[in-house]
């Protein structure tokens, strides 16, 4: 049944189509005039030459972790959410709201309660399409788009009416207590002769990410819910029949696909920008699209795409400030990686796969003759 | 609100439905033949972008929209390669092209023009120039009806005239040739239409060419008709608005139309908060304006006003048996 070797399915088409996506970018940087050599040097050394430049990239990555395991553990039971980015804006919507009235005495506790109110409200906007999607048989997909410009629309609401403190003119939240305020990686590795990540953003959210990608895995492939999500996924109709419930399975899915994507709020709302401000997301919602693809929706996969969307970020801010190459490159980048991984896996796989089929015969009547003897 | 208040915004509605109308129809043909296109804000925004590059190069709106045309007809021919010959996934395909297009345009504008990604102001022929219809003039003194004519009907650009025209066009074919015939079928039914000796990837590919087509002109409708010029994401998510009509006139042609002027004149009164705090007596926030768009396309997938249902095959790339 196997076609090729499980290493060439996990390894090798996620690593041609990258190169395919890479080649095509370098394309249309020497379409515009650029050296693509040049880039790329420029974007590594931009994006891990020094601590400081590090420390942009993991907090990036960061981003792109908890939005990508919010993808993947959707693509786990065939439920496409590409509403990360609003159930994300939604997030940050629930850490201002715990940040901003409920003192806390320390930060630890903050961040235990930010990461539950984001993940909270985030889980509440990926209900109502969950709900629709198994009730209601509307498609996800097209349910989530639109709850992506709601939660825009609803936050654009808040933040220059009842969330924006009196006085200001800037549409955003007053700024976090102190008390919120998370350790970042300058506190916590530098020593005093030597300040590592000096101004950098990443903080102590990574760990906490780090800590998504273990337990996304252990829920996956380590409990009952994570194998009837998988079950699910395999095929609808053998879950049914196996008990398990369609509607369950669905709503149970997004809410931790929606918690997921909402828990980013805790790297960029309370560990970096310190308030909540207008387009806080930035576009991570979609980039947890490029990265689950790439990862193949293996939390491990997830973490090493993120790293390299957080590089190629890190990277790409730094084009766009030394050379004319503007920022959007990197959304072309990011287009192409999702395009080759994602709709286009075929093209890549089709001739992979028959490549490993003219080499297979040979072995084959040596092993028919090993159970003989 | 007086009369004269009324038209403004009306005839505002109809410019701003025109690029809604003329990329709902775009997927209405897509989805009709099984193809899900969420990549019409993408290749609107291409088209809008490659119309003004090449209208302010040439000079000439035509040359402009013909090449925004094959702007947009190039990544449709992306998405029928991942969705119909590769058998990909249609969803992700589409999310590819919109970013496919959000970036580049701004990479290549800021490369050509240098000004931040925008193109240069378009004025004289580089721009659809407004028609007066005949008699306009002589009509607008009949009471009622001559302003109407005059002011809602007449002095709009070609593309508006081309996308009203567009909606009967469309109910024709697929209603009234064997051409519509089959596209319907093959997004219902693809493996009858095989079994009939028709050729399910040339239907699904002309389906994804029309697609272009009309996203194009939607596009080019955006940086020469509506606006003078491209600039960074001018699409707005209307391609995604243009979906949430598609669902919302339950992929028919007429009801399309409805549905476009619906979402156009919310979009035209948002616009005149004055009117509205005139007429309703109270305020409404321009967000809520915004998202009524999506809320009411969520309501309608509800099914709490009438179900939706979409084609039969959608979403699903064909397999012959074999």
């Amino acid at each position: 049944m196997q076609k090729m070797p499980q290493w060439a399915d996990v390894v090798l088409i996620p690593l041609i189509s990258l190169l395919l996506a890479a080649l095509l970018s370098a394309l249309v940087i020497l379409a515009i005039g650029e050296n693509p050599w040049a880039a790329l040097k420029l974007m590594v050394d931009g994006s891990m030459g020094s601590t400081y430049a590090w420390g942009y990239t993991l907090y990036y990555a960061t981003n792109f972790i908890f939005t990508g395991l919010a993808v993947a553990i959707a693509i786990h039971a065939r439920l496409f959410n590409i509403g990360g980015e609003g159930q994300a804006m939604l997030g940050g919507l629930g850490v201002a709201l715990i940040a901003l009235y409920i003192p806390w005495p320390h930060w630890t506790l903050a961040l235990l309660g930010g990461a539950v109110g984001a993940a909270l409200f985030g889980a509440a906007w990926a209900l109502i399409p969950a709900w629709l999607q198994a009730k209601r048989g509307s498609h996800i997909v097209i349910t989530t788009i639109m709850f992506n410009f709601i939660a825009a629309a609803l936050l654009n609401y808040l933040l220059i009416g009842a969330l924006k403190p009196s006085g200001s003119m800037e549409p955003a939240t007053g700024r976090f207590p102190e008390a919120t305020h998370l350790p970042t990686f300058q506190d916590m590795f530098s020593t005093a002769e030597t300040a590592l990540f000096r101004g950098a953003p990443v903080n102590v959210s990574f760990f906490v990410a780090l800590i998504a990608c273990v337990a996304v895995w252990a829920l996956i492939w380590r409990t009952r819910l994570g194998y009837e999500i998988r079950a699910f996924g395999q095929s609808e109709s053998a879950a049914k029949y196996a008990g398990i419930s369609p509607t369950r399975i669905i709503v149970v899915t997004m809410l931790i696909s929606g918690g997921l994507a909402g828990m980013m709020a805790i790297n960029n709302v309370m560990g970096e920008a310190e308030r909540l401000v207008l387009n806080a997301v930035e576009g991570a919602g979609f980039i947890g699209i490029a990265v689950a693809l790439m990862g193949r929706s293996h939390p491990f996969g997830v973490l090493l795409a993120a790293l390299l969307f957080g590089f190629l970020y890190q990277g790409g801010a730094e084009l766009a400030l030394w050379t004319s190459i503007p920022r959007e490159l990197i959304v072309v980048i990011q287009a192409l990686v999702i395009l080759f991984t994602g709709a286009l896996d075929n093209m890549v796989r089709m001739p992979l796969e028959a490549m490993f089929l003219r080499l297979r015969p040979a072995p084959k009547p040596a092993r028919k003759t090993e159970p003989a003897e | 609100m007086d009369f004269l208040t009324l038209l403004q915004v009306l005839d505002t509605t109809i410019r701003l439905a025109t690029p809604l109308l003329l990329a709902c129809l775009a997927g209405l043909f897509s989805e009709r033949a099984g193809i899900f296109d969420i990549g019409l804000e993408g290749k609107m925004l291409a088209s809008a972008f490659l119309t003004a590059a090449v209208a302010a190069a040439s000079g000439s709106v035509l040359i402009g929209t013909l090449a925004g045309i094959g702007a947009a007809l190039a990544l449709s021919g992306v998405h029928g390669l991942a969705s119909i010959t590769f058998r990909g996934n249609q969803l992700i395909s589409g999310v590819a092209i919109n970013f496919l297009a959000a970036g580049l345009t701004v990479v290549v504008a800021q490369s050509w023009f240098g000004q931040g990604g925008r193109t240069p102001q378009l004025s004289g022929n580089a721009r659809f120039e407004t028609i007066d219809l005949p008699l306009a003039a002589e009509m607008r003194d009949i009471p009622i009806l001559g302003p109407i004519y005059a002011e809602l009907i007449s002095g709009h650009t070609l593309l508006v005239y081309v996308g009203m025209l567009a909606v009967p066009l469309t109910w024709w074919v697929l209603f009234r040739t064997r051409f519509g015939l089959r596209l319907r079928a093959v997004g219902e039914n693809p493996a009858a239409v095989d079994t009939a000796g028709v050729s399910v990837v040339g239907l699904r590919f002309a389906a994804v060419a029309i697609c272009g087509l009309l996203t194009g002109l939607a596009g080019a409708y955006l940086s020469t008709g509506l606006q003078a010029g491209f600039v960074k994401d001018m699409t707005a998510g209307r391609g995604y608005i243009a979906l949430a009509a598609l669902i919302f006139a339950k992929w028919r042609p007429w009801y399309a139309l409805g549905a476009c002027l619906l979402f156009g004149f919310l979009q035209a009164i948002a616009l005149r908060p004055d009117v509205i705090e005139g007429t309703l007596g109270f305020e409404v926030g321009v967000q809520l304006l915004d998202a009524l768009p999506y809320i009411l396309t969520v309501v309608i997938l509800a099914g709490f006003v009438g179900r939706a249902i979409p084609p039969r095959a959608g979403g699903e790339p064909y397999v012959k048996e074999r």
